[in-house]
């Protein structure tokens, strides 16, 4: 008798992108706001991305539903940790948290591919990105979902250090102004969705800086 | 060197020789009875009365003393008052350091945005309680994405008051809450006691000299209803000044909180408090005058009659 299979899976792919760029003293978050299921639109206008903190904002595609799950869990746990802590928790932390909230279900995982970005201790701007069991690092920049393979080799071009291996290690942060690295970001959006399927109709872009945080809109292809 | 030692002959005469008087007449009436209550006078001449070692034990007057005594235990914490309009609620309370060298006791928690909690008693236990009532919200929160009710909340915190109340291994909480919040129904005050009941009020003070506030709200609450947030906070401050029968009102005694529509609540800082009492005080000197003659009697009488009176207990009320 062969082994029983599951007939029905637990997950769905929602497809989309999301992609994060460190900066000097900024951080810039964006993410398309297509929701798909299969070759289907669910809708066209349905926010990937989350402010969990004061200067931590998570974009993550994926399965939107366990997407939805754990932001709110983060969400209960940071309001958790202003009660004993009397202060917002900073980005790293916040980036430490997540690692662990995903790990927590390492044996039925959180479907989603996040990328966490911020301003640190220091106010520089600070990306981390995630598989999806909490494995992470900080980066200069990232990209996640179905898109990510398209986006991730033109962002090594643009923003890559020469080599990562000369010694003394430099800074993850681009020198980019924040002007800039809005523009590549878009230019990143329009070029995946021209051949992404998963990615298109509209993209949000947050920017965090000293002086708060912004949100930016931009049209993008709807076929 | 000789050490006074209570188990010298000479400290236990007196208690021994008035025992035996009354076993001796006791004895006369009813000698079965008379032994059982023997051991237990000789061992209880320390204790107020034989009923009261732990809280599973009924008094023969239907009273439980433990509970009474937790709320003797709020009586004794440092004044805290709560007063409520239709829009806002404000927690006020004072905040006694040890000394010049210690900070000041928390007094006021922020348990979410719409649900604060002022306490007096035991700190430790109210600081817990915080804590338990943070978690409702925020469980709350997750499963139903809407406030939690403040009504639905210090229900929960009663029932778990209760259970102090109804177990051996267990002793009641020995703090008195003040909690103070905003939901769909409007602006809410309730107090919440070591016994496990909970009552909604338009305005309370709990701890020690609150008598004094109690009576000055008396005066005023017809008004809280319809009062605006500003002289909300002054009759706040005004009920704060009561309890310090005669000593200068300053922002670093005291705390206050306000939670309202469109405002989350807060505690407000020290400077904003000292502009409050510095433009309230000017116009607040002549009318206190009067009253603290007239508070001083009864607040006194009443702190010491309640515990030794029979008639009532205290819970009930």
């Amino acid at each position: 008798m062969t082994k029983q299979q599951a007939n029905w899976s637990p997950y769905d792919n929602n497809g989309g992108t999301c992609v994060a760029i460190a900066g000097a003293d900024y951080c810039v978050i964006a993410a398309d706001t297509r929701m798909s299921s299969g070759y289907n639109i669910l809708t066209r206008d349905y926010s990937k991305i989350i402010q969990l903190a004061d200067k931590s904002v998570m974009a993550s595609s994926g399965f939107q539903a366990d997407v939805r799950a754990l932001q709110k869990v983060l969400a209960s746990r940071h309001l958790l940790y202003q009660h004993q802590h009397n202060k917002q928790m900073s980005c790293p932390a916040m980036a430490q948290l997540l690692s662990n909230t995903l790990y927590y279900k390492r044996f039925f995982p959180y479907y989603a591919f996040n990328v966490l970005g911020g301003l640190d201790n220091e106010g520089k701007g600070c990306v981390f990105t995630y598989d999806a069991v909490g494995s992470y690092e900080r980066v200069g920049y990232s990209s996640q979902g179905s898109g990510s393979t398209l986006i991730t080799p033109f962002l090594d071009n643009q923003l890559k250090s020469p080599s990562p291996l000369l010694l003394p290690a430099k800074d993850a942060v681009t020198p980019l102004s924040e002007a800039e690295a809005i523009d590549l970001v878009k230019t990143c959006f329009a070029s995946a969705t021209e051949r992404d399927i998963y990615t298109g109709d509209k993209l949000e872009i947050i920017v965090l800086n000293a002086s708060g945080i912004r949100q930016e809109y931009m049209e993008l292809r709807k076929d | 060197m000789s050490v006074n030692n209570f188990t010298e002959p000479k400290f236990l005469v007196g208690p021994i020789l008035r025992v035996l008087n009354r076993v001796r007449r006791q004895y006369i009436q009813n000698p079965v009875s008379t032994l059982h209550t023997l051991c237990n006078d000789v061992v209880c001449k320390m204790f107020r009365n034989q009923y009261d070692t732990d809280v599973t034990t009924w008094s023969p007057a239907g009273r439980l003393f433990q509970v009474e005594y937790a709320m003797e235990a709020v009586k004794q914490g440092s004044a805290a008052i709560g007063l409520r309009s239709k829009s806002h609620v404000v927690l006020a309370c004072v905040n006694k350091a040890n000394s010049e060298l210690s900070s000041h006791q928390k007094k006021i928690f922020k348990v979410d945005d719409h649900v604060g909690v002022a306490i007096a008693g035991l700190t430790a236990d109210g600081r817990v309680l915080s804590r338990y009532m943070r978690n409702e919200c925020i469980n709350y929160f997750y499963t139903y994405e809407s406030q939690l009710p403040v009504g639905r909340l210090v229900v929960q915190l009663a029932d778990k008051a209760q259970v102090c109340t109804q177990r051996s291994w267990k002793r009641p909480y020995g703090v008195g809450l003040l909690v103070g919040g905003l939901d769909e129904s409007g602006a809410h005050l309730y107090y919440n006691c070591p016994s496990g009941n909970y009552f909604e009020y338009q305005a309370f003070a709990i701890g020690s000299r609150s008598q004094a506030a109690k009576t000055y709200l008396e005066r005023k609450f017809v008004s809280f209803m319809a009062s605006s947030r500003e002289n909300l906070i002054k009759d706040a401050l005004f009920a704060l000044r009561e309890t310090l029968q005669g000593e200068k009102l300053t922002s670093s005694a005291c705390t206050i909180a306000v939670v309202g529509v469109g405002e989350a609540f807060h505690i407000l800082d020290q400077e904003t408090v000292q502009a409050l009492i510095n433009e309230f005080e000017i116009a607040g000197e002549e009318a206190a005058a009067p009253d603290q003659a007239g508070v001083d009697e009864p607040s006194a009488a009443d702190d010491q009659a309640a515990p030794v009176d029979q008639s009532a207990a205290p819970m009930d009320m």
